[in-house]
């Protein structure tokens, strides 16, 4: 039962809502870039949309989404009223005023450094302020989830805990900890120089802490699309979960391996010694191993599905299967685009094959694939399942539903493909205009025409998205039964104190992240002629 | 009833212990590629960490300009050296010469800035406070771009530098009665 619908329903409506002028931006990015726009009257304004739109993307949307859902899992999957109603709030609004102060710089040209930062260029201190508001929101919400699931436990000893209120908890703790290194760098080394105390910065040292926060968080925006394949893909198509085990084991590795690994964003990088790049590059390798397990796992359920609905023989159990349900379509969709983009991702994770398309268009390719393509398509999904639940009321047209995720689908690939193919040519990336009328140039413009037209199309099926979820909200309301999770196929009754709690793979996490960065972090902060001037972003 | 489930629970752990079994040697096969391509020195990343002052790298050591482009050391070897800087790259475009082992020495005068050779797979970070090296060989004369890679700030896009690949006697002549040369008009 749903308790606390209003701050469930604000936090989806906020991300969705920032997402929506996000993904404008987006494609108005897309259409300047590319040879369809004459010539782009100030690169400048390109650049203040990027750094709108990474900023929302990769921090306020996803923590929202996280952070909703997480509140409707701990109450539905613990069955236990929400513990810290109030904190909860203080940290929406701190989410909410957060994203305004950063954004206000931004839009007025005084932050232009992209989400990534870059230093030593140097934005607004306002522009980093409100990114800490953001994160520091989050962790109230890392914290409550920790208190309310301490609290079942001690009310239900000896029992498993659910599976999604598992997940979402080892989600939180992920993120908690990714996102010590980009508050590290913000905290000890932008924000002194953006204010003034300070007027060198250490660009390497910078890099590096970054890249602690930079992988971690794509597991952080992955960890609800991975819930709700476990536990809402499996009971929305009348399945059930393969393995409660072996769930509870991929989410532990995300946990565990998803931290030590950033150092293979800096392949390229001169900071960082061959050593520390080829340990980085293993446990990259070794990340692929949940995901591997995931695919596997989900596919079985959804054989034992089709297998119920009448399914037969080695693949002819595919056609029975509910494709017309849109949780089905947007699995499919979603493994479709992880399959690719986790292809692109075993190419990044080699320190031998990254250096063709290191910092590429291909780069772009590959994350949007993932994140908008296999992780926003499942957040799609996870609100048109809970939102007859959050509001009372059934959504409104499934066949606008089934349309919607077609679009974002078709979007996706239109756009990302041809990402992929100019980003092997040596296109860079972050590029606010190029010059087509260079021959050298001249074969990359019809993919670039190709990647603006699958914007307009992924701008179109989040209209959509807008839509449904608004005409959901004011059609007629009906009886709605309790919000579930999926089964599985043979229910844990007892599972072992590992499998159950945190408390070893935390440690893991934390040992593995200082062996694994302590070393470099340290040598580069040791040495005092790695400081260099500040470049101040905007006029002052 | 419990018999038949507990069966089912048997294969079902089985199949999925295969699976993981499956998706662990996928993972040693990758690590082992990049370990065996990494000792091979297919393209190994730079060992050592180098730092610089970038505010003074235009009037001493390596990168003073005079120092800048392609030279050729007493042993023969052939190393380039150029510097990054908001939204240029110095000198804008490098000689090199083809069938020959070079190596790239480079760093940035500012901000972070990336090097890119279209069509190789040359490409690094240029890191303020940092020289990177990166070893290359061109197979064929002819002339690539070389893009900055990396978000430099507003004007970024414009920064385009080139490469020019030219035969080695070619490359050994032009050279013979400078100490440093590059493609720049």
């Amino acid at each position: 039962m749903l308790h606390n619908r209003r701050l469930i329903l604000a936090h989806f409506w906020l991300a969705f809502a920032v997402f929506a002028a996000a993904l404008l931006l987006g494609a108005w990015q897309m259409y300047v870039r590319s040879p369809l726009s004459p010539w782009i009257s100030n690169p400048e304004w390109y650049y203040r949309s990027l750094t709108a739109h990474g900023t929302v993307m990769g921090y306020v949307f996803p923590t929202l989404v996280a952070m909703a859902f997480g509140y409707a899992i701990s109450e539905t999957s613990l069955k236990q009223n929400l513990v810290g109603l109030r904190w909860a709030w203080a940290g929406f609004w701190l989410i909410a005023v957060g994203a305004v102060v950063a954004m206000i710089p931004v839009a007025l040209g005084l932050a232009s450094v992209l989400y990534t930062f870059y230093p030593p260029l140097i934005g607004s201190p306002f522009y980093y302020i409100g990114v800490v508001m953001v994160v520091l929101g989050s962790w109230i919400w890392v914290a409550l989830m920790s208190i309310n699931l301490r609290i079942w436990k001690k009310e239900n000893p000896g029992t498993p805990v659910p599976l999604p209120m598992f997940a979402n908890v080892a989600g939180s703790y992920l993120w908690a900890w990714t996102a010590v290194g980009a508050a590290l760098e913000l905290l000890l080394q932008i924000i002194p120089v953006a204010l003034g105390f300070k007027s060198t910065i250490d660009a390497g040292l910078a890099r590096v802490f970054f890249s602690w926060t930079l992988h971690a968080i794509v597991y952080f925006w992955l960890m609800p699309t991975y819930i709700a394949y476990y536990t809402i893909v499996p009971r929305a198509i009348g399945g059930r979960i393969y393995s409660d085990t072996m769930a509870r084991i991929s989410f532990i590795l995300f946990l565990v391996v998803a931290m030590p690994i950033g150092i293979h964003h800096a392949f390229a990088d001169p900071q960082v010694g061959a050593g520390f790049k080829f340990l980085h590059s293993v446990f990259t390798a070794l990340v692929a191993l949940p995901t591997l397990l995931t695919v596997f796992t989900i596919c079985a359920s959804v054989e034992i599905a089709a297998r119920a609905r009448g399914g037969r023989g080695a693949f002819g159990w595919m056609g029975a299967l509910p494709w017309r349900n849109p949780m089905m379509l947007a699995v499919t969709f979603s493994f479709v685009m992880l399959g690719f983009g986790g292809a692109g991702g075993l190419i990044n994770m080699s320190y031998q094959l990254d250096t063709t398309i290191h910092n590429t268009q291909w780069i772009t390719g590959h994350f949007h694939l993932i994140f908008g393509g296999a992780i926003v398509i499942m957040y799609f999904a996870i609100a048109y399942d809970l939102w007859p639940h959050l509001t009372g009321r059934p959504i409104a047209s499934l066949g606008l539903v089934r349309l919607q995720l077609w679009l974002w689908f078709v979007g996706m690939i239109v756009t990302t493909f041809p990402w992929h193919y100019v980003g092997i040519l040596g296109m860079p990336r972050r590029m606010s205009f190029f010059d087509y009328t260079d021959p050298a140039l001249a074969n990359e413009a019809v993919s670039v025409v190709l990647s603006a037209i699958g914007g307009v199309i992924l701008a179109a099926s989040g209209i959509l998205f807008i839509f449904i979820l608004i005409s959901t909200q004011f059609s007629q309301p009906r009886q709605i039964e309790d919000y579930r999770f999926a089964l599985a196929v043979h229910p844990p009754t007892r599972v072992p104190v590992a499998l159950n709690s945190y408390g070893l793979w935390i440690a893991l996490m934390i040992g593995l992240t200082v062996t694994n960065y302590g070393y470099p972090i340290l040598q580069l902060a040791a040495r005092d002629d790695t400081s260099v001037p500040a470049v101040y972003v905007g006029e002052r | 009833m419990t018999e038949i489930h507990d069966e089912g629970a048997t294969v079902a752990e089985r199949v999925e212990r295969r699976w993981a079994a499956v998706a662990v040697l996928i993972i040693v096969f990758l690590a082992g590629m990049a370990a065996f391509a990494g000792i091979h020195q297919a393209t190994m990343p730079q060992t050592t960490v180098e730092t610089i002052d970038p505010t003074t790298i235009h009037l001493q050591g390596e990168f003073v300009e005079s120092n800048l482009g392609s030279a050729v050391g007493a042993d023969g070897s052939v190393t380039v050296r150029a510097v990054g800087q908001q939204y240029s790259f110095s000198p804008p475009c490098l000689l090199v010469p083809s069938r020959t082992p070079i190596t790239i020495r480079a760093t940035s005068a500012d901000v972070v800035h990336g090097l890119l050779v279209q069509g190789t797979n040359i490409n690094t970070m240029l890191v303020p406070g940092y020289v990177s090296v990166q070893k290359a060989t061109f197979s064929e004369p002819g002339e690539h771009l070389m893009p900055c890679q990396e978000f430099c700030s507003v004007g970024h896009e414009g920064m385009w530098g080139k490469v020019k690949v030219v035969d080695k006697q070619q490359f050994l002549s032009e050279l013979a009665d400078k100490r440093r040369i590059s493609c720049a008009p």
